[in-house]
Parts: structure tokens; sequence; C-alpha cells
């Protein structure tokens, strides 16, 4: 007999990476992100309708429905029916009915506006659309007559990554300042302490809310962005550099440090080869945890409309519009961004502590 | 002895507040709005008011000496006055105090709440009650405050049991003490909710990995072998010493209290110093700004000083250092 394949299991050699895969719970977090990173990613696949797309007509229609049964009870290629707006005399109020005069079939990789592909390719083929002349609003439609669906992926665009990038701000700061700090000791070093101790004493969503409002108004949206990525590495920094200031204290008293000095290393050298590294267990599980608070921060900032401002989305600006009563009672769906801000922090959270598990050897106790 | 530690403790947050006020005050002068153009377009501000806010600036000169003017004024009391004319330390007084209240509350059904569900977790440490506390702390913290808020917004306002914004209900003033008391706490309802949810979580966990932490160390086996009772064990050894982390970090929770709480205030329209901030930034408000973001970061200080006091009187081997 001829062993056409091998069945014995495939071993990490990882110890680290296999105890982070035993964790069910951290790897389906990690999928969800590993798909809502694809979305963003893809959006403009994904998306029904471009990112300037506004139908002025349908303010506030609901999703529409998409039908796989016929009225005789036949399965059926999906399809939908269009929204009818209509002034509904009784009520004084207007309401929305479907058109059921005519069906449109869902098409699948059809082509439709273009868009880049990567970033870079020009691409025309959507993974789902409808027949012309017909819509296919699959979360609904904002006050703007905008498409809530694609809406929510480009805004990921923004609240998932702003994140990321301010952590690549602060995090080499925190690291650098900290390292300095406790690596010269004495004079500097408690100058250099006092300072980052007085960062951590504004409360930081007060600092963000001022720094953001100082921004000048006229500015491009991708200026802006940048700049809100700024203010955000900058309130984080300063905790960081503190717990690295510990750490480099301890650790520069160890005889392998003694020995690069004695051997003739700068300063810089020995900061940035020999101490530095040393830390990079508690820097990964730092970076870990600290993604969702930026997370929520950028949310905050901008449902407070000092983040992104429209017409570019952000999960947290479109979550603005929860702020009047009628939406949430009676359009539910403008809720959509809130929860994929829950579900990406939950994912960021489950993940961040299963790492902490892993890489912390007390990890058998901590929570 | 304890008297000299609170001296010592408060001698070394001076040079941490002069930071925060020359941080905070040149941040703001970098933003491009004049100081006075709020004051100016209101006509029912008098020319005095306009002349002594200048002098009081001292606008005319260089940065640093509107600095120390500022500095000067600022000890003193004297803040200045609102786009609207009012006086800046009588609005910051009345906002900062709703904003304690509401901390205070928060801290205190964290506390109520979280060390007991902490210290059952780590009793069960792997049962199923302890692996629900993790989902269910996953969660509180995950959710993004603004957005809990929301959602209980629409409850209150579907079931009608709560009432929606503000610190006290109409005809406050012609109420009974005891009927202020409900009507203060019927309000603060719900903030506390949001917060207390998501401050929650670390606590609980926090006090679990204590405990946990404590029961495997050399004293506690040796109480037990000693022969004590498993409870006068946890009581009276493991206890109190899981609980002295959570002390030192009674002042990172306020903190992190403040930064939660101004939204959470500004979705329930609580009248407190996270809302006024954001409406005073939004008015570009500069003197109304200033003075919130120090007296905040004073509240902030005062709260870890308080935190390091209340560490000192249980754990009688801490030390300034």
């Amino acid at each position: 007999m001829v062993k056409l394949f091998n069945t014995r299991r495939y071993k990490l050699k990882n110890p680290e990476l296999r105890r982070f895969l035993k964790d069910k719970i951290s790897v389906a977090a990690l999928l969800i992100l590993v798909l809502m990173y694809l979305g963003i990613l893809f959006a403009g696949f994904f998306a029904v309708y471009d990112k300037d797309y506004s139908n002025r007509k349908l303010s506030y229609a609901p999703p529409s429905n998409v039908y796989f049964i016929d009225k005789e009870g036949k399965f059926t290629k999906p399809y939908t029916y269009n929204w009818k707006r209509e002034f509904n005399k009784d009520t004084l109020s207007i309401e929305y009915r479907q058109d059921r005069s005519h069906k449109y079939y869902l098409k699948f990789f059809k082509k439709g506006f273009e868009y880049k592909f990567l970033g870079f390719i020009k691409c025309k083929r959507h993974f789902i659309s409808v027949e012309d002349g017909g819509e296919l609003y699959l979360l609904g439609l904002d006050i703007n007559g905008r498409d809530n669906f694609s809406r929510l992926l480009y805004g990921g665009q923004i609240s998932l990554t702003i994140g990321f990038l301010a952590l690549f701000i602060s995090f080499p700061i925190g690291l650098l300042y900290g390292g300095i700090s406790g690596y010269l000791g004495g004079k500097i070093d408690n100058i250099m302490m006092r300072f980052a101790e007085a960062i951590m004493s504004v409360p930081s969503f007060y600092l963000l809310i001022i720094l953001a409002a100082i921004l000048p108004s006229g500015m491009t949206s991708s200026q802006r962005f940048a700049l809100i990525t700024i203010i955000l590495a900058f309130i984080g920094w300063a905790g960081f550099a503190r717990v690295v200031r510990g750490m480099v204290l301890s650790i520069k008293t160890q005889d392998y440090v003694k020995a690069a000095l004695v051997s003739g290393c700068s300063r810089t050298r020995i900061i940035l080869k020999h101490i530095l590294p040393q830390t990079s267990s508690y820097v990964i599980i730092a970076v870990a945890l600290s993604v969702p608070s930026y997370i929520l921060a950028e949310s905050g900032l901008s449902f407070l409309g000092l983040g992104i401002q429209q017409p570019d989305a952000s999960w947290g600006n479109m979550l603005k519009e929860a702020q009047e009563f009628a939406n949430i009672i009676y359009r539910p769906w403008l809720l959509t961004p809130g929860f994929l801000i829950f579900v990406a922090v939950l994912s960021y959270n489950l993940i961040g502590d299963t790492i902490r598990d892993v890489l912390d050897p007390k990890s058998k106790i901590k929570a | 002895m304890l008297a000299v530690f609170i001296l010592k403790r408060i001698m070394q947050s001076l040079p941490i507040i002069i930071i925060v006020s020359i941080i905070s005050f040149f941040l703001i002068r970098l933003s491009p709005v004049d100081p006075l153009a709020e004051l100016k377009l209101n006509p029912s501000i008098s020319k005095e008011t306009l002349e002594h806010e200048k002098a009081r600036l001292g606008l005319d000169k260089p940065v640093y000496v509107q600095y120390l003017y500022w500095a000067k004024n600022f000890i003193k009391g004297d803040m200045g006055t609102t786009v609207t004319g009012e006086k800046v330390s009588d609005k910051i007084k009345e906002r900062a105090a709703n904003t304690v209240l509401l901390s205070l509350s928060v801290l205190f059904w964290t506390w109520i709440i979280g060390i007991p569900i902490g210290v059952m977790a780590a009793l069960n440490y792997r049962s199923v009650f302890d692996r629900l506390l993790t989902v269910f702390s996953s969660v509180g913290m995950a959710i993004p405050s603004f957005f809990f808020a929301i959602l209980l917004l629409i409850f209150a306002q579907k079931t009608g049991w709560f009432p929606i914004g503000g610190l006290t209900g109409s005809g406050f003033y012609s109420m009974s003490l005891f009927e202020k008391i409900l009507d203060v706490m019927h309000h603060l309802f719900l903030p506390t909710l949001v917060l207390t949810t998501i401050s929650l979580a670390g606590l609980s966990r926090q006090m679990r990995a204590n405990l946990l932490d404590v029961l495997d160390s050399d004293y506690v086996k040796f109480a037990r072998a000693k022969g004590l009772s498993e409870n006068r064990v946890i009581i009276k050894h493991a206890l109190r010493n899981a609980v002295n982390p959570l002390v030192t970090m009674l002042g990172f929770e306020f903190a992190g209290l403040l930064s939660g709480a101004a939204l959470t205030e500004y979705v329930f329209q609580y009248p407190g110093l996270g809302r006024l901030i954001l409406e005073a930034v939004l008015k570009s408000d500069i003197n109304l700004v200033m003075a919130s973001l120090m007296i905040g970061s004073f509240m902030l200080i005062l709260g870890n000083i308080l935190a390091d006091i209340l560490l000192k009187l249980t754990d009688p081997r801490v030390r300034v250092g």
C-alpha cells in the first residue's frame, strides 16, 4: 500500500503560534478581523455604489428586501423591488413602499462604476449589484440618500487603519523616549519623566478634543486624516514610554550591557541594539492591547464631529446620525457602524488577551 | 508621618501641574483664534469687560508674559469670562462638581460589584462562572461608551422609566431634601450604568488576577499549613493583599473616568466638565477651554494623590520614591 496522503497532522514549529491557534475564540476573532480587513481592502469591489453616490429622492429609505422565493413559492434567482416614496396624508409623513410592478434581479460580477482594485488596477466589476434601473440598498440609506452598506466599507478604510497608523508613530516615540530616559538616568530622566507624566495628567479625551478643535478648517480630507493620526499618536505615547523606562532601568544593570559598554559600544548602539530589543514581548502585548483604544478614540472624536469630516465616511461620523432620536427608533440600520466598531474592538481585545497569555510567562494565572 | 507623606506627594505634583499649564497654554495659543473674537461679537458684553479681559490676558505683550499673567490670575481664582458673559470660575465649579459626583458614583458601583465578582471568579478558577466572566468582561470593554449610551437612550425613551438629559428634574427646587436626592439618583442612573459597565470589566479582571497571584504565594500556603480555615485564609490573608494593587489603579481609573465620561455626558446631556469643554471648544471659548483643561488635570492629579494616600493607609510598606 502506498500512502497517498500524509495523514500525520502538520505541526507548527513555533510554540507561541501553536498556543495561539489552539485558542478557538481568538482564532474566530482573527477570522472576523481578516474578513473585515478584506472587506475594506476590496471596498470598491464589494461596494454597490461609489463614494459620491447619493439619491436625494430616497433619504432614509429602509434596506431593500431581497427575495429568493417568488409569489408561487418557488425558488428563483434573488430579486428585489425599488422603493417608492409616498406621502401619507393621515400621518403627514413620508413613507416608502415597494414598487411591485417590476422585479429587478441581482447580478454578480456585473460591470458598474469604475474603481481602483487594490488601489491601482482600474476595474469595473462588482461583487453584487442589480439589473439596470433597479436599486439595491443592502443596509438602507442615510439622510442624504447615500448607501449605508457601501459607506460602511469606505468608512472602515479609515476607522480600521487610523489606529494602526497612530500606533506606528506613537510606539517608536515612546520606545525611544523611555529608552533614553531610563538609560541616561539622573536629572535628564527626572525632567523627561515629569514631562511624560504631565501629558498623562491631562485627561486624554479633553486633550484630544482640544487638539482636534484647533486644527484649521480649510484642510483636504487626507491632510485632516494625517493630522488626526498624529494627534492620536501624541496622546498615546507617554504611558507607554513610562513602562519602557521602568524596564530599561532594570535591564541596564545586567552584565551584558556592561560588557557592551566596556567593549566600546556607543550609547545609541547600546540603547537601540542591546536594551530596547529586550522589551519586545512587552511591546507586542502593548500594541495588541492598544489598537482598540485608538479605534475607539477615532470613532469618539468623529462622533462628536471633530474627527473625520463629511462627506468622507468613518464609522464614528456615520454614527453621528444616531444622535437623533427619530433615527435610532425608526431607522435602526443607521446604528450598524456602532455594531461594527463593537465587533472590531471585541475581536482585537480577544486577540490581545490571547497574545498576552501566550507571550507572558506568568499568563497561567493572569486573566 | 502621614502628613509628611502627603506634603511630599503634593510637592511632587507641583512641577507636573506647571508643565501641564504650559503645554495647554501654548497649545491653545497655537490655534489661530483671536481669544476675544467671540466676546467682541457679543453685544451684551460691555466695553469695560472687554478692556478688563484684554488687560488680564496681556494681549499686547509677548507670549511668555501672557502666560505669566494668565498663571497669576489663575492662582488668584480669576479665570475670566465665558463668551456668554458668565464667570468661568462659577461655571466650572458647578460642572466639575457634577463630574465628580458622576465619577464617584461610578467608582462606588464598580467596586461594590466588581470586587465580589472578581473574588468569586478567582475562587472558582476555570469554572463556568469564571469563563462567563471573561466573556462578559470582554464584551463590556469593547462597547463604545457613546454607542452604549445611545442604546440606553432608546430604552429610556421607549419605556419612559428614566429621565433623559440633565441632572435634575422639573420642579427640583420645590422638592424636599429626600426627593431631591432621589431625583438626582434617578438622573444619574443611566450615565452611571454606561460607565460602570465599561470600567467593571477591567476591575473585576484585575481583582481576579491579583487574588489568583496571592493565593499562589508562600504566605497563603503557610497560613493554610498552619491549619487556618479556608475562609479565614482568604479573608484575613489573601484578600487584603489582593486589594492593594487595585488602590493604585484607583488613580488611573479616575483618569479613565474623566475621559470616558466626556462622551457619555455628551450623549446624555449631563451637565459635567466633559460636556462643558466640548461646548467650549465648539464655541471656541478660549477662557473656558483653558480653565476646564486645567481643572480636569487638577482633578486627575488630586485623584492620584488621594489614591496614593489611601494605599499608604492600607499598605504600610509603601514609601514615596
